[in-house]
């Protein structure tokens, strides 16, 4: 047989090396492109007031009552949606494994972790919204949480199921009931795993805004005044970040443009910072 | 195959068969395992000798298609009756892997922990009898300033240990060893060796070995398995001086395996 000449695979080889580079690049170049400009732009906006107030005055204006709406919103969806997902976890890896429930819950939570986040939030607004009357920051916390259901759900089985079975036998042959088992054991030897999957579904949900447009909507004021009133949490729409986003970018008014980026800015920083820390943290896992 | 129907009995397989599924892995096994004697399980890659010793404890039902037939009386009592309580069981016959499992947790919650499952202690009992244990592994020595530190954080002879003073600690009446030592450097095997002499005083015994030298020197009774059966059961030294079955030869002799 004929050898195909060297400097051919040679050639081939550098090509799809460069390519491949190329591409890479491209990804890596538009993520420092976007967070420049977020940067450059985000941050003029940002001094006290920014962070403290709520009024609308434009250049002088401040976002407080979105940014303490959307971390209540994205801790009552961690709160709905964390324990569901994590009980979730522990069933298709410790009790449905091979069963066809396991296997059809498993299919419905990669199906859903594919759905559109804004289907989500009309079908929260055809159940809460719609029947309570009213725009809440609970029924875009219930949006976020349905969303962060799959991905828990997941993260938790594929992290039990890395915990070797010699440690579960371990720990049924001492007599631990299977419940302890799961819970005192490889809970605490999946630890880290688990909670990078809560952060990164957390950082994925409280970046979200079409699910909260038809949930939680927006608002002027702070999610309760005084804030021990609670309640205005389920009885009124709740100003948020990502919708005070998408409104301000919106307005014709430059100042509110201006306070937009500097949201967009702290958004992502936060986002960033949940991704990092997860990041950080599956690193000591895989060691 | 040994016949005495006496107290020193103190497990008595008949007619035990086991399924993978729709494999057979074990085909009527008969054995007497003595009380108090080391009893070492021999014979060649997937004879079913592990297969065995996880029917004594019931682990093999953390696995859906494992199903075991037949008696298994501990104390005249049959294990595999539905009727068990299968945690009571579980502390009553202690189990050691071949990999050490010591728990995510400090070398003291990793005694601690079996302690509080089985009884209800106050702070100093279960610290004396963490450090009783301990002991008894032979291990108090090399960890009683570290008892803070995570058991994982140990040499793998002294986590291999760690499981056995957690095995030992819920007083358990029988310690299965599932090829304790095979992934154990020769200096920390010969400390478990050591070890399953002393705590033969205390405990019946049933180690898996692949190692026929470990056979020899540690155990009294000896019995071995081929294809799912057991092909001769008798005195260690008889086992390996005088077999009677052309195979038990064959295996030790290194003809094959």
């Amino acid at each position: 047989m004929k050898k195909r000449p060297v400097f051919f695979r040679k050639a081939t080889d550098r090509m799809v090396k460069v390519i491949s580079v190329m591409a890479a690049l491209v990804g890596i170049f538009f993520l420092f492109w976007i967070l420049f400009v977020v940067v450059m732009k985000g941050f003029s906006s940002f001094n006290l007031k920014f962070f403290t107030d709520i009024s609308l005055d434009g250049e002088k204006g401040g976002i407080a009552n979105a940014l303490v709406g959307t971390i209540v919103i994205t801790i009552t969806s961690v709160i709905l949606g964390v324990p569901a997902g994590l009980l979730g976890g522990i069933f298709l890896s410790e009790y449905g494994r091979n069963s066809r429930i396991g296997d059809m819950i498993r299919f419905a939570s990669n199906v859903m972790m594919g759905m559109p986040s804004i289907i989500i939030g009309l079908f929260v607004y055809t159940i809460i919204v719609s029947n309570t009357g009213t725009f809440s920051g609970f029924s875009g916390a219930v949006a976020l949480a349905i969303i962060m259901l799959p991905v828990v759900l997941r993260t938790t089985e594929d992290m039990l199921s890395m915990v070797p079975n010699s440690l579960r036998e371990a720990a049924m042959a001492l007599g631990t009931p299977r419940w302890k088992v799961t819970l005192h054991i490889l809970f605490r030897a999946a630890r880290t795993g688990l909670i990078t999957g809560v952060l990164l579904a957390t950082a994925r949900v409280s970046g979200e805004t079409a699910p909260l447009l038809f949930t939680s909507l927006n608002s002027y004021y702070w999610p309760a005044e005084p804030c021990w009133q609670f309640w205005h949490f389920f009885s009124s729409p709740t100003a948020n970040l990502t919708v005070t986003i998408n409104d301000y970018a919106m307005s014709p008014y430059a100042g509110l443009n201006s306070i937009a980026w500097g949201a967009s800015l702290l958004i992502t920083a936060g986002v960033l910072a949940l991704n990092i820390t997860a990041r950080f943290l599956f690193r000591e896992v895989k060691k | 195959m040994k016949n005495e129907i006496n107290d020193n009995v103190k497990i008595s397989v008949r007619g035990l068969n086991f399924h993978y599924g729709t494999n057979q892995a074990l085909i009527d096994n008969d054995i007497d395992i003595l009380k108090n004697k080391v009893t070492a399980v021999i014979g060649p890659s997937g004879c079913g000798k592990s297969t065995h010793l996880r029917v004594y404890n019931r682990i093999f039902e953390l696995y859906r298609d494992q199903k075991a037939s037949g008696t298994v009386m501990l104390d005249g009592e049959n294990i595999l009756s539905p009727d068990v309580d299968i945690l009571e069981l579980r502390r009553k016959v202690g189990m050691i892997f071949q990999k050490p499992t010591p728990f995510p947790m400090s070398v003291y919650e990793n005694i601690a922990y079996g302690l509080r499952l089985h009884f209800k202690l106050g702070k100093g009992e279960i610290m004396d009898k963490v450090e009783k244990s301990l002991r008894s592994a032979a291990l108090w020595e090399e960890v009683k300033d570290k008892l803070d530190n995570p058991g994982m954080a140990l040499s793998g002879g002294q986590q291999q240990r760690l499981c056995i003073a957690r095995a030992i600690a819920v007083e358990p009446e029988v310690i299965l060893m599932d090829e304790p030592t095979s992934a154990i450097d020769p200096i920390g095997t010969a400390k478990i060796e050591d070890l399953v002499g002393e705590l033969e005083k205390k405990f019946t015994i049933v180690i898996v070995t692949h190692n026929m030298q470990q056979a020899a020197r540690i155990s009294d009774y000896t019995a071995f398995f081929f294809e799912g059966r057991i092909i001769e059961y008798g005195e260690t030294e008889q086992i390996f001086t005088k077999p009677l079955n052309k195979k038990t030869e064959d295996y030790i002799t290194g003809r094959f395996g």
